[in-house]
């Protein structure tokens, strides 16, 4: 990048009006100047670098733009220039809202990603890289020119929004399914010098107007890979014929895992192929912990509860005056009718749990038998 | 035999004009479903009362729902069954699923509920086939597709509260290979092109996936397919609890299996579950409102049975009072002779709603309460089942106490 030094010299005039079109947004020159804190033409962070050749990309003005265009409601908060996630969140941590940790990475044959996580979410890359059906350590972080290269951001920059760049069409995007838990989350508008915060929904919604698919992840997630388990990701890794519609119809398809919630994104015309199921799919409660199914006082304690209803209602002052001392046979003929199917159903899936179990067990450790 | 007699009907009902179709991939008719003419064009017998009593007498229980309410109405070589399970000769129990969708509704479940009454009355083992490379062929879903469905049908079924210690379930993906490939080899080597597109009604156009497909079907029927299971139990007799229309792939596989040395399966057959418009209608997955589904809310349950359900009712309250309803195309009262478990409640609706003095509206409550108390208790259930427990079901291992 050329140094003021050695530019020749230029007119003021035009000079100032390059000024107050491109560099304003994020420069100021006058003294005791208000909330544009940037360091004034502290130009090796400048989000305006000259371009060498071809395309700029995406800007953050634009992509500000954008949004409001969409009528996407978002708080900006302008601030120096930032290269970690801890610098981030000097500034906008306490702020309520979700911060989001964006790692860029690449696999093997040169497929990039992007994790976008709650700042917190534990991302292990290996774990990610086994779901994704890369093998072990298949996945890395991308070379810092990828980040130029394909993101069209400065370094410290990665963000979902970076995928309204032509460039990065063919990036997967994996975002926390955390981000759904918070009101508003935290991102990056395509320059370090400015934070966002905007329902993660919007982000979606966003994406999705520029063609660009999004998919919820557990990221803490470790579900076992091996031969009868296929990784649970495999359809977020780019596909090399790199067409929207692909990707369209994987991810319509997809099992996030444990999240039946997320629903598949726009269907198109080859997704609607797939069944109309997605519509129907309502959420399902996967809460294994506390269940009454693993934990025998709980399971009694449900028995007790259903009996004990039968019980109550049975003994009323028209039936004790109607069968007189019969009156507790009565009640347990009540207790057997009523009850019977349903209390077998819950013993069955009770048995089933541990034998679940049993088998999880059994199938991970050898005995040693003498 | 049997053979010879059914090509006989079939040439004649042939002549007939063949208002019905009936076979595994497609139902329709012009009217209602003819059952006898069904049962007569098939070749099955009918259930009578005389086999409701003798199971209730045999397994020292109150007999099932669909067999007191004739839901399950024909059958091939049931007695044999029951005849050999007096002796002490114990059977097993096989079924299945195409998982061409997600959305289950409670005509899918109808067979797998009379199966797990069936596998806890007689205390007896059971396969569960998936058949995701149907699924795969016929309706042109990706591999991985199919797998993926067929897991999550898995679920649903295990909600029906199946005994893991006695149910196998297999996806033909995973499983076909091995002995059950051996004898699906067997049993194509004994049908003829010709003679599985007289039975299945396949064309030059379809694809060879399908034309090869039925043995993958009839296969399970054999003890030997699953030497995991009942190995050294060649001769353990098979039952099929399945819906009618089924009966083509058994028909073939009560051809073959002598010639292969194997016991023929027997079969117990159930009706079409009504779609909510009505007999004629068709319940189809595209249609979310011909059918309840398992994830339905009560609101969607009673705005469904509201709207759509067919009534027999008549159009005026003074005539309803004065004819009464038609309970032959009400279909809240077939509903609720599948699903209302008290025989006497059921007649008396049958006497006042049949009379006129109970109207739609009442009939039309009462079996919303039933089909949400069915579908929660099958929602509470299904939560309840991981993919842990999905993976035991269908781990290929030994059921050491499956005749317990």
């Amino acid at each position: 990048m050329a140094s003021f030094a050695e530019a020749p010299a230029g007119n003021a005039t035009t000079g100032e009006k390059v000024f107050k079109t491109k560099c304003a947004q994020c420069h100021t020159v006058e003294k005791g100047s208000s909330h544009k804190q940037v360091n004034p033409f502290s130009l090796s962070h400048c989000r305006l670098q000259l371009p060498p050749i071809g395309d700029m990309g995406f800007s953050k003005s634009q992509l500000l733009e954008r949004l409001q265009a969409q009528k996407i409601q978002f708080s900006q908060y302008d601030h120096p220039v930032v290269m970690t996630v801890e610098a981030q969140a000097k500034y906008v941590g306490h702020i309520k809202g979700g911060l989001s940790k964006n790692l860029f990475l690449k696999d093997k044959k040169h497929r990039f990603y992007i994790v976008s996580a709650l700042a917190d979410t534990k991302v292990d890359l290996r774990v990610l890289s086994q779901r994704l059906g890369l093998g072990k350590g298949g996945l890395r972080m991308a070379p810092e020119e990828a980040v130029g290269e394909i993101l069209e951001v400065p370094l410290g920059c990665v963000t979902p929004f970076a995928l309204v760049n032509e460039s990065a069409r063919n990036v997967s995007l994996l975002l926390d399914q955390g981000f759904k838990a918070h009101e508003c989350c935290f991102f990056h508008p395509l320059s370090n010098d400015t934070t966002i915060s905007l329902h993660i929904q919007d982000v979606e919604k966003f994406l999705k107007s520029s063609g660009r698919m999004v998919a919820y992840v557990d990221l803490e997630a470790n579900p076992p890979v091996g031969k009868d388990q296929p990784p649970d990701l495999a359809a977020l890794v780019p596909s090399d014929t790199s067409s929207i519609h692909n990707v369209v119809e994987k991810t319509a398809t997809l099992q996030i895992d444990g999240d039946v919630n997320s629903k598949p994104v726009a269907v198109t015309a080859k997704a609607s192929k797939v069944p109309s199921a997605p519509q129907k799919v309502k959420p399902v409660n996967n809460a294994n912990s506390s269940s009454s199914f693993a934990d025998p006082e709980k399971f009694i304690e449900e028995i007790l509860k259903k009996a004990s209803a039968i019980v109550v209602s049975e003994i009323k002052e028209e039936n004790i005056k109607q069968h007189g001392d019969q009156l507790g046979s009565v009640v347990s003929n009540s207790m057997r009718k009523n009850l019977s199917l349903e209390l077998k159903n819950l013993a069955t899936m009770f048995k089933n749990t541990a034998y679940t179990e049993g088998f999880g067990a059994g199938i991970c450790c050898s005995t040693k038998r003498v | 035999m049997e053979k010879i007699k059914e090509k006989e009907k079939e040439a004649k009902t042939e002549q007939e004009e063949a208002a019905q179709v009936v076979n595994p991939w497609e139902v329709s008719s012009k009217g209602k479903i003819d059952y006898d003419k069904l049962i007569d064009q098939f070749g099955c017998q009918r259930l009578d009362q005389s086999f409701v009593d003798r199971v209730h007498r045999l397994t020292s229980r109150p007999p099932h729902i669909f067999l007191r309410r004739n839901v399950f109405f024909a059958h091939r070589d049931f007695n044999e069954i029951l005849d050999a399970y007096e002796r002490g000769e114990k059977f097993y129990l096989y079924t299945g699923r195409g998982p061409s969708s997600e959305a289950l509704h409670l005509g899918h479940l109808v067979p797998f509920m009379f199966t797990k009454y069936l596998q806890e009355a007689f205390k007896v083992p059971l396969v569960i086939q998936l058949t995701d490379d149907e699924k795969c062929m016929w309706k042109n879903l990706t591999v991985e597709e199919s797998k993926r469905l067929a897991r999550e049908n898995a679920k649903d079924i295990i909600a029906c509260g199946f005994d893991i210690s006695r149910t196998f379930i297999f996806s033909d993906f995973d499983y076909v290979g091995g002995a059950f490939y051996e004898n699906m080899v067997k049993v194509a080597k004994c049908v003829t092109y010709n003679k599985v597109v007289g039975i299945f009604g396949f064309t030059g156009e379809d694809h060879i996936g399908k034309i090869s497909f039925p043995p993958v079907q009839a296969v399970p029927s054999f003890p030997s397919s699953f030497p995991h299971l009942f190995s050294g139990k060649d001769k353990l007799r098979c039952l099929i609890p399945c819906a009618i229309d089924q009966d083509p792939y058994f028909r073939m596989t009560r051809d073959v299996a002598p010639r292969l040395g194997y016991n023929k399966p027997a079969l117990i057959e159930s009706l079409f579950f009504p779609a909510l418009q009505g007999e004629t209608g068709k319940m189809s997955a595209s249609d979310a409102n011909s059918a309840i589904y398992v994830t339905d809310t009560q609101k969607e349950i009673k705005t469904k049975v509201n709207k759509y359900a067919f009534s027999g009712g008549q159009d005026s309250v003074e005539n309803h009072r004065k004819y009464g309803a038609n309970l032959e195309v009400d279909i809240p009262f077939k509903y609720l002779s599948f699903f209302l478990e008290d025989d006497d409640e059921l007649e008396h609706i049958r006497k006042e709603y049949g009379s006129g003095r109970m109207l739609t509206g009442e009939i039309k409550k009462r079996l919303t309460d039933v089909l949400t108390e069915i579908v929660e208790r099958h929602r509470a259930a299904r939560a309840e089942v991981t993919d842990e427990m999905v993976d035991a079901f269908m781990a290929v291992r030994p059921l050491p106490n499956m005749f317990n």
